[in-house]
């Protein structure tokens, strides 16, 4: 730290070969996630061009009976509404006062008719059922019945345009993640209102949550608040957890 | 040791030497399986319990736990809520207890890792069929096998015997068939179980899920796995150290 010089050597070997990689990585700028440099996140990505390219398209995954519904530990935000937690949210806490009578999913983005949509609304589509396997990234699964509408159901209402690639998802409690197109049509992902012949519990993510089947548990965002179509990726920075969780 | 590995006899002839591809694919194969050995602890440690079937958390019965985290047994749990009215009903409950988890970059290392133990085993795989690496050095030949000479071979290693060893490719009957036991059995069911975890990759083979008796005994074979496949590792260091561990570190990175 003594030298402060401008330009060195081996700065100027670092700043070539920095300038080689992005050569290489030209071909994946903006249309799909960034790697920021981190070799884990190219790793994200080599899996994530892998299944994309070798795995059968939008296979569903296993369904059980509803005896093998069982127990189901509530993780990461459990209460969006307790200031004294983190993941703390005013908005929530008011809406969940109200028993959620007046909460709504907004939509934007690459949609033409933006808006937002009231539970009863989102409750008047075709419905679908699935008992389904949650797979956390910690080692633990978990199987539910979960309720609610497709997602392409509702991106198909919002009328969702030809340029679209991402569909993004913003939570009450911080949280912003998004999936693929494929994903986003995969006839099992949905979005939850019910759990288990109930109304979806507030620990699991009411009043609507996400359900991507094909992936880890992290991906399913649980409290949504708005979701964004995008052209592409919305890059929200590095938080150190891959982006793509099929595996 | 030193003394020891410059007075061996043994001058390895051209044919007994370890190929390149086999140098290379076995080191880069050792960093591999190291990383995978590493990262799949601290993955372990973030979950150390372990299940059979399809299900298994922290409110449902283990087949056993490991105290290898302060996640071990940590009872950091709100009041559980039933799902039904009906008694025994599956319970919810939240998390009150900040875990050890290192999984962002735990995961995708393994993931890497596994990618780089994936190329190599592929080079590896075509080039031990082809060059007949594995008909000539691996597979025993009908006349060396017969039980007597496995049980000698075996005693022989428990005396700590090395006049049959030698550096390069001219394997003993034991070890011919632990490296067959080890890349026809351990390393397909390893890579198989891991596979089977991944939800994306079930959903597309779900035999898989049939083959290993669901999601949480596949994961729970893949620990079984690896244990064999590190003790497996020390066996060998062990077995390494014991004939000369600078002569065969030489023989597998220079050929000599």
């Amino acid at each position: 730290m003594k030298k402060n010089n401008l330009l060195n050597r081996r700065n100027a070997i670092i700043t070539g070969v920095s300038a080689l990689g992005s050569l290489l990585l030209n071909g994946c700028s903006e249309s799909s996630p960034p790697t920021y440099g981190n070799i884990l996140r190219m790793g994200d990505m080599l899996t994530y061009n892998a299944h994309r390219t070798l795995l059968p398209g939008q296979s569903l995954v296993k369904e059980y009976a509803h005896r093998d519904i069982s127990s189901f530990p509530a993780t990461g935000t459990t209460n969006p509404g307790d200031s004294s937690r983190s993941g703390f949210s005013e908005d929530y806490e008011r809406f969940h006062r109200k028993a959620f009578a007046d909460w709504s999913l907004k939509v934007e983005g690459s949609v033409k008719r933006p808006g937002s949509y009231s539970m009863t609304h989102l409750q008047r589509f075709p419905l679908r059922k699935q008992i389904t396997r949650h797979t956390c990234e910690e080692g633990w699964t978990a199987i539910a019945e979960w309720t609610g509408l497709p997602l392409r159901v509702l991106l198909q209402d919002a009328g969702i345009l030809p340029t679209a690639r991402f569909v993004n998802f913003i939570a009450y409690d911080g949280y912003i993640d998004s999936i693929d197109l494929l994903d986003s049509f995969h006839p099992q992902t949905i979005l939850a209102y019910g759990m288990n012949g109930r109304n979806l519990p507030v620990q699991h993510g009411a009043p609507l949550r996400l359900r991507v089947e094909t992936q880890i548990g992290y991906k399913s965002m649980k409290y949504l608040q708005k979701i964004v179509v995008t052209d592409e990726f919305m890059d929200n920075g590095d938080y150190g957890w891959a982006w793509y969780t099929g595996i | 040791m030193d003394q020891e590995a410059t007075a061996q006899p043994l001058v390895p002839s051209d044919n007994s030497r370890h190929r390149t591809w086999v140098k290379s694919t076995h080191w880069v194969g050792t960093a591999s399986f190291l990383l995978l050995v590493f990262s799949g602890y601290v993955i372990l440690m973030v979950h150390p319990r372990l299940y059979w079937g399809e299900v298994g958390n922290d409110l449902t019965p283990a087949l056993f736990e490991l105290p290898i985290s302060k996640n071990h047994q940590h009872g950091g749990w709100a009041k559980a809520a039933p799902f039904f009215d009906a008694p025994g009903s599956p319970v919810s409950s939240s998390r009150t207890f900040e875990i050890f988890n290192q999984n962002g970059w735990g995961r995708s290392l393994h993931f890497l890792s596994a990618w780089f133990l994936v190329f190599t085993g592929l080079i590896y795989l075509l080039l031990g069929i082809f060059s007949g690496h594995f008909r000539k050095n691996l597979v025993p030949g009908k006349k060396e096998f017969s039980l007597g000479s496995f049980i000698r071979d075996i005693a022989g290693h428990l005396r700590i015997n090395s006049s049959a060893f030698q550096y390069g490719p001219q394997y003993g009957l034991v070890q011919k068939c632990t490296y067959i036991i080890v890349l026809v059995f351990l390393v397909p069911v390893i890579v198989l179980t891991g596979l089977t975890m991944s939800p994306a990759v079930a959903a597309a083979y779900p035999v898989l899920l049939k083959l290993f008796f669901g999601a949480q005994s596949a994961r729970t074979i893949h620990f079984f796995t690896a244990t064999l496949l590190v003790i497996f590792l020390v066996v060998h260091i062990v077995m390494i150290i014991r004939t000369g561990f600078k002569q065969h570190i030489r023989s597998m990175t220079f050929g000599k």
